[in-house]
């Protein structure tokens, strides 16, 4: 079966050396090699959160010293949010298949496509030679006066990382908004676009706006921390409220950064495996573009108890409740969608039936710590932990995984096991809600994150916590393994292994250099599946 | 309000998992139905209505609003005490918390509280930023360097309770913990007379006020170079910008630490600033000193001796 697929011509094989990758212009290699980059990430920070899992089995602080286990939880974060969460969806799923949903041959900017790449492996090293020189222990969210004048840690060795990754993440913003706007195929217009595209568009508008505001926020913390030009710190004349509201003006958009993209990817498989229009195409690409806006004026709601007035409490806390309303409709019309469709049950429709399922929760219990009153009582509790990671993890992983198995046999040409992904789906769900669950309760009794001591009346729920932690770490590894397996021994895919109607599945598998051997011209709107006569492969 | 703010957070939890069911049973319902193991096999041509996507906007927007408005009044109460409180004071360092009574008992990490009465803590922080949390009592408000917060709370049931630091502070941050004591109200005016005789923070406020030449400037009569502070507490206040401000416990504590921020109107500033030269503790007392300072109870309290060679304490005590 090798053999037919190596006469073949792909942007795989038709060069092979070390240059030709690490110096290519091609959005499908860049992909690839963004995907290399975030499961080293992935892999780091699973580690780090497998050490906070393990210290947690039991009350007292037996396996790490406090320091290290403070490094342990703000190196998880940094490498999860910035190097995982952030880039996963966008820079490599958005890379590969965007340009191929579009009809063209690749970005607008494909030299500057490469450099993002560079950038985003230079702020990853630097992050990286931070954690292996000493670490750093401010918590990802790096709250002065303690990041600018205590931490003894590599705390501007790490917020160099994460500046200038920024850079990557902007540069790759405006490389997709050009794209969007001026390569689409012809007779692909707005209101024809995949869902996925208006999620990346709005998602790279969230990334041109946004990203520039951490970097002056950790431009600010340097000058702080050496220069004690005073800016947060009391002591200098600052505000350490004022680097809050700095820091979530970025990093609450930044959560729509990380979940708008696999919202895309979910329309996708779900329009598909239902066979089916998605179920009101503008609302939910009109939602897409609500949530990026709506999602700039919401964040002092990590604020409320932090020392902002009542009435700017009560302002963030009704916007909060007004950005709820598009990703419900959302939530919705994908529901909407299998409404009177065939259902294909193929791995990545349970995967996005899973992601449905935890968004679902994680969304839910958004509205709980919206809610001023009992806001005061779960923040900075393991209840907004576990609320976050239904979003960041149930949502977002969850998302980039469906993509992931939707996508795979474009990629590579290849079909994973089908019976393995459907267990390893169901294996991550279940240890993920045994993870999860239970830090709801244990927010809502008084646990406070970041503990590396707590009293022992939290340790059952703790355990069951870690046990479910162990039972996740089983499921991702397993996903890793057929995955990469599959590239030895899986069946050939074909063009059009998912009968899709999307443009991407209208070239080969894996795809020639240049996506298309003629240019296509597209009559009709996304997922036709009724009006289309689909082709047998 | 514990209780006002669990019905609020059972009322929120039921709303949501009824969409969560009810959302998970049609995902399910329809997989099942729909199912089909025929690749070339099409779904209906449904491309949305109008009214269902109104209704499944409208309606959740209804509800959020709901919560919203149920929400914030619980928010307004936990952040407005009652007018009758138990004032206590605290700071908080890496990693403890300093509580500071007003008959002038002093704990660590504990504090005692009567069972049935509103105590309102008013705190700061020495170094980093802290966050104290009682989750039983389902309040919680951030230690920031260079301001005053407040909580405030009414136990119900003696017994001990836990005292958290929620808001990350470094090494020790999991264990800057205590406990809330809640005693009998005998037994716990048995507790306050019980320590040692430090003298009430006010007087403590008192001889630092004459200690550090307050009073030489600040005379009760108006006469010195600086306002009377006599009365001052929880009235408005001219400043010489043209504003006014509350005067509170953060007001008097800006104007020790940093005179010329909100100057007094009609003053020059002349006043040296004071910040980096008390410790909070200190502050705190000069700022509870500063509230005793009432007509109504003045004349009976203040008596104690100035500092060696200062003008005679009458100058502050006196009532005009």
């Amino acid at each position: 079966m090798a053999s037919t697929a190596a006469r073949r011509v792909t942007y795989l094989n038709h060069e092979h050396s070390v240059a030709s990758w690490l110096l290519t212009k091609d959005h499908k290699r860049i992909g690839l090699m963004y995907l290399v980059v975030v499961t080293m990430a992935f892999f780091v920070g699973g580690l780090f959160a497998t050490v906070i899992r393990l210290e947690l089995a039991t009350p007292a602080g037996d396996l790490l010293s406090s320091d290290d286990y403070n490094k342990m939880f703000t190196m998880h974060g940094v490498a999860m949010v910035f190097f995982v969460l952030i880039p996963a969806v966008p820079a490599i799923l958005g890379n590969f298949v965007l340009p191929l949903m579009l009809g063209a041959k690749d970005v607008a900017f494909p030299k500057l496509n490469l450099l993002s790449w560079y950038i985003f492996v230079i702020g990853f090293l630097f992050t990286v030679y931070a954690m292996v020189t000493g670490g750093v222990d401010t918590g990802w969210t790096f709250y002065t006066p303690y990041s600018s004048r205590a931490s003894n840690s590599n705390v501007m060795m790490t917020g160099l990382g994460v500046f200038i990754t920024g850079f990557s993440s902007i540069l790759t913003g405006l490389n997709f908004v050009v794209t969007i706007h001026r390569m689409r195929a012809p007779g692909l217009t707005w209101f024809r676009l995949p869902l996925f595209v208006w999620a990346v568009y709005a998602t790279s508008l969230v990334q041109i706006l946004g990203t520039p505001v951490i970097a002056i926020t950790v431009l600010a913390l340097a000058i702080e921390r050496f220069l004690h030009f005073g800016i947060f710190d009391p002591v200098l004349g600052g505000d350490p409220v004022l680097f809050q509201h700095m820091f979530w003006f970025y990093s609450h958009p930044a959560v729509y950064i990380m979940i708008l993209p696999p919202m895309g990817a979910i329309s996708e498989v779900i329009a598909c495996f239902s066979r089916k229009s998605i179920f009101g195409y503008s609302f939910v690409a009109f939602s897409s573009l609500a949530i990026a806006i709506f999602g700039f004026l919401v964040w002092a709601h990590h604020m409320f108890v932090s020392g902002i007035s009542v009435y700017s409490a009560l302002v963030f806390s009704f916007l909060t409740y007004a950005v709820a309303v598009p990703s419900a409709v959302k939530t919705f019309n994908w529901t909407a969608t299998m409404y009177k469709g065939a259902i294909w049950l193929k791995a990545p429709m349970i995967w996005a039936i899973a992601f449905l399922a935890l968004f679902l929760v994680g969304g839910l219990t958004g509205l709980i710590t919206a809610a001023l009153g009992v806001d005061v009582h779960i923040h900075d509790t393991y209840f907004v932990v576990a609320h976050f990671h239904f979003i960041m993890v149930g949502g977002a992983v969850m998302g980039f995984f469906a993509g992931l198995h939707f996508w795979w046999p474009k990629i590579t040409g290849r079909m994973y096991s089908e019976i393995w992904a459907k267990v390893a789906a169901i294996i991550v769900l279940s240890g993920f809600i045994l993870t999860f669950g239970p830090q709801f309760i244990l927010g809502y009794l008084g646990m406070p994150r970041r503990y590396h001591v707590y009293p022992p009346e939290f340790q059952v729920l703790n355990v069951l916590s870690s046990a479910g932690a162990s039972i996740l770490a089983v499921g991702y590894l397993f996903v890793g393994i057929y995955l990469t397996a599959s590239l030895f021994w899986g069946e050939e895919a074909g063009d059009n292994p998912w009968h899709s109607t999307g443009l991407e599945w209208t070239t080969q598998s894996p795809p020639l250099p240049h996506n298309f051997a003629t240019q296509p011209v597209v009559t009709e709107e996304a997922y036709e599946y009724s009006r289309r006569e689909i082709k047998v492969v | 309000m514990a209780s006002r703010v669990d019905n609020l957070y059972f009322f929120i939890v039921a709303v949501t998992a009824f969409f969560a069911v009810l959302v998970s049973v049609l995902v399910i319902f329809f997989a099942a139905k729909y199912h089909t193991k025929d690749p070339l096999a099409v779904g209906q041509p449904i491309h949305g209505s109008i009214p269902l996507e109104l209704a499944w906007s409208i309606i959740p927007f209804l509800i959020s609003i709901v919560i919203f408005a149920w929400a914030a009044d619980v928010f307004f109460d936990l952040q407005r005490p009652p007018d009758q409180t138990i004032e206590i004071y605290s700071v908080a360092k890496r990693w403890m918390w300093k509580f500071q009574h007003l008959d002038g008992q002093n704990e660590i990490n504990e504090l005692h509280v009567p069972v049935g009465r509103a105590v309102k803590v008013t705190f700061t922080s020495e170094d980093v930023l802290h966050s104290m949390f009682f989750p039983s009592f389902r309040v919680k408000a951030d230690a920031i360097p260079g301001r005053y917060s407040t909580v405030w709370f009414t136990a119900t049931k003696v017994g001990e309770y836990h005292l958290f630091c929620a808001e990350y502070c470094g090494t020790k941050h999991s264990g800057m913990i205590g406990k809330v004591i809640v005693m009998e109200p005998a037994a716990y005016q048995a507790w306050l007379t019980g320590g040692p005789g430090a003298g009430s923070l006010s007087q403590r406020g008192e001889e630092l006020f004459n200690d550090l030449a307050c009073n030489t400037c600040h005379r009760s009569d108006g006469s010195g170079r600086g306002p009377s502070l006599v009365n001052k507490f929880g009235a408005p206040q001219e400043l010489a910008n043209g504003t006014s401000v509350a005067v509170d416990e953060a007001y008097v504590r800006e104007s020790i630490l940093t005179p010329q921020v909100k100057l007094v109107a009609g003053y020059q500033p002349l006043m040296p600033t004071f910040q980096g030269l008390l410790s909070e503790e200190n502050v705190m007392a000069l700022v509870e000193y500063v509230k005793s300072l009432k007509t109504a109870t003045s004349g009976v309290s203040n008596v104690s001796a100035a500092g060696p060679g200062e003008t005679p304490p009458a100058a502050v005590q006196e009532n005009r």
